[in-house]
């Protein structure tokens, strides 16, 4: 671990994470620590957990039936997987970005709006200033400005996540997730998400599964690689800074999937 | 491969030709029986004024042919049926899809088909046997046979075709659009009423038409329970009185009367009012289909 992650505070600190679809065990016992107001990449070939332990985080997986975690997950040294805990309040500190934009089919203004209006606790706030600083931060406010009514279906796919990024950002979350957040899009979207994520890094701490390892090494501080262990069960192979993982991997397996051997 | 590709565009264009055949025939039969209406009904203009025609008194035998009563009538019993079915339908329906268990939706599912097949004639009995004396004794109505009565019963003949067409609105809206608000920290309930119930308004409007249709144009029960009293449903307690629809009418008097007389033509008439009205129900809900696929709500 470099100097940076000991004076950083750790945000999200998994620990020794099973996770089971049903009989089926998708993360073998999975331990990393995600550090605040820093970008953690997660690569690896596809079905081998990422999303999976994407959505341990924000307990997304509760919705699947048969689902079922075993091990801690501590968002600010607190567990989130003990009974009392408010699914509803973790998932406004920690948001999600989906693979496939997916604005609701209402008006731009209404999906930003969507999380102070509908999930909010505070009655008395300014929602279209919400909703302007929040298009801003993604770098979306002068494209839509002037037309903020119109159905959010209309814009282009780039367009589209960044809204979905905007409307994350409107309940002030202190995570962001993002699934595979560029996969749908052209390369010059793809820039402009990336920039995006190195502006939201100061105030956000962010978690990306990708796909793509130039984007990795391009854009996150920590990089996690997966890989599917003899069980065909998901593992965290290696976990370091992104340059350590890209210039000199300490696991063999790291070393032949990012030098493009298999994957 | 070659050689089959010929017969096989063949037989593709014989299929197409007869399914182009039964599409056109079918339109065609609307088109002729729109036409005979209108050939057998619209001649009563010639002999009753328009402006008599929506008089308020129905009295075919002294020469009366104000249809006013019997248009409020239908409209009065459709709509309460609505403002009952709607509610009750979607409600149902997000029961169904959103909130069951899955044994109970399999269970629910077919049980709501076999509802609609249920023929009018026994929903009939029902409303004469449970419902009309239930009003009468509860809501101390003079007679059990009311608007109410048969509105009652209109909506639960509406429900089938709520609950089935809206709940397959819900169920074609996206799991992401649900995920997208769960992740966002909003509740099931939230999710519910913010996001899918409103992805899926055009099919839940489309429900409500189709109901609506379906209420409009129903006879069999309505005759049997609304009291069949072509009276002008304006005071404030017409709900717990006798009405008279236009379905009732054409279907009680329309054996009675002479071929080619006033009266034959003013059912006729009656019979065009209510072909346009139930087109431009379906109309409405079809265009509403059409919208949404034209923005691409298939998504
Ligand atoms: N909802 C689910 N139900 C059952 N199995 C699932 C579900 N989602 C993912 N899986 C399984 O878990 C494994 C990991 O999937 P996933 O986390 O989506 O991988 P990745 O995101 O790395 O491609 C895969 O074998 C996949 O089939
Ligand atoms: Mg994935």
């Amino acid at each position: 671990m470099s100097l940076d992650a000991l004076d950083r505070a750790t945000m999200i600190d998994v620990q020794h994470v099973d996770f089971f679809y049903g009989t089926r065990q998708a993360l073998a016992d999975v331990s990393a620590e995600i550090t605040e107001h820093r970008i953690t990449a997660l690569i690896g070939p596809s079905g081998c957990g990422k999303s999976t332990f994407l959505r341990c985080l924000n307990r997304m997986n509760d919705t699947i039936p048969g689902a079922r975690l075993q091990g801690q997950v501590l968002l600010d040294g607190q567990s989130i997987y003990t009974p009392h805990t408010d699914v509803v309040s973790l998932r406004r500190r920690v948001g999600m970005v989906f693979q496939r934009p997916n604005p609701f089919p209402q008006s731009v203004f209404d999906n930003v709006a969507f999380g102070p209006r509908v999930v909010g606790t505070d009655r008395n706030i300014d929602l279209s200033q919400v909703v302007e600083a929040s298009l801003k931060a993604v770098d979306l406010w002068d494209e839509v400005k002037d037309n903020l009514r119109q159905d959010a279906l209309r814009l282009s796919l780039g367009q589209q996540q960044r809204l979905c990024i905007a409307r994350v950002l409107a309940v002030k979350p202190q995570v962001i997730l993002m699934d595979e957040p560029c996969s749908a899009l052209d390369p010059i979207s793809t820039l402009k998400i990336e920039e995006l994520m190195r502006m939201l890094e100061r105030e956000y701490t962010i978690v990306i599964v990708t796909h793509n390892m130039q984007q990795a090494a391009r854009v996150s501080d920590y990089t996690g690689f997966f890989w599917l262990d003899a069980q065909r069960s998901g593992v965290l192979v290696e976990f370091d800074d992104t340059a350590a993982i890209f210039t000199r991997p300490q696991d063999a397996r790291t070393e032949d999937y990012i030098t493009g051997r298999f994957g | 491969m070659g050689k089959n590709k010929p017969a096989a565009s063949r037989a593709d264009r014989a299929v197409e030709a007869l399914l182009r055949v039964a599409g056109l025939s079918t339109i065609g039969m609307v088109v002729l029986i729109f036409v005979f209406l209108l050939q057998q009904g619209l001649p009563v203009f010639f002999r009753v004024p328009l402006r008599d025609f929506l008089g308020t008194r129905w009295y075919p035998t002294e020469g009366y042919y104000g249809a006013l009563p019997l248009i409020l009538g239908s409209l009065l019993v459709t709509v309460v049926a609505v403002v009952v079915a709607v509610p009750l339908g979607i409600c149902t329906a997000v029961f169904v899809r959103e909130l069951a268990p899955g044994w109970v939706r399999e269970l629910l599912k077919p049980a709501i088909e076999v509802l609609a097949g249920i023929p009018s004639v026994v929903l009939g009995f029902l409303g004469m046997t449970v419902i009309a004396p239930w009003v009468r004794t509860t809501l101390g109505a003079p007679t059990g046979l009311t608007a109410l009565t048969g509105a009652v019963i209109l909506a639960y003949m509406a429900l089938p075709t709520i609950i089935s067409v809206a709940e397959d609105a819900l169920d074609a809206v996206p799991k992401s659009l649900r995920d997208a608000s769960l992740a966002m920290g909003a509740t099931r309930w939230q999710t519910i009423w913010k996001v899918t119930v409103p992805a899926a308004r055009s099919g839940i409007v489309t429900a409500i038409m189709l109901g609506m249709g379906r209420a409009i144009g129903e006879t069999m029960a309505v005759m049997m329970v609304t009291g069949n009293a072509a009276r002008m449903p304006l005071t404030a307690d017409s709900l717990f009185r006798p009405v008279r629809t236009i379905t009732a009418t054409i279907a009680a008097e329309m054996g009675e009367v002479a071929n080619g007389s006033t009266h034959y033509q003013a059912l006729f008439a009656l019979g065009i009012l209510l072909f346009l009205v139930t087109f431009l129900i379906n109309l409405t809900a079809a265009s509403a289909i059409f919208a949404k696929r034209r923005q691409g709500g298939l998504r």
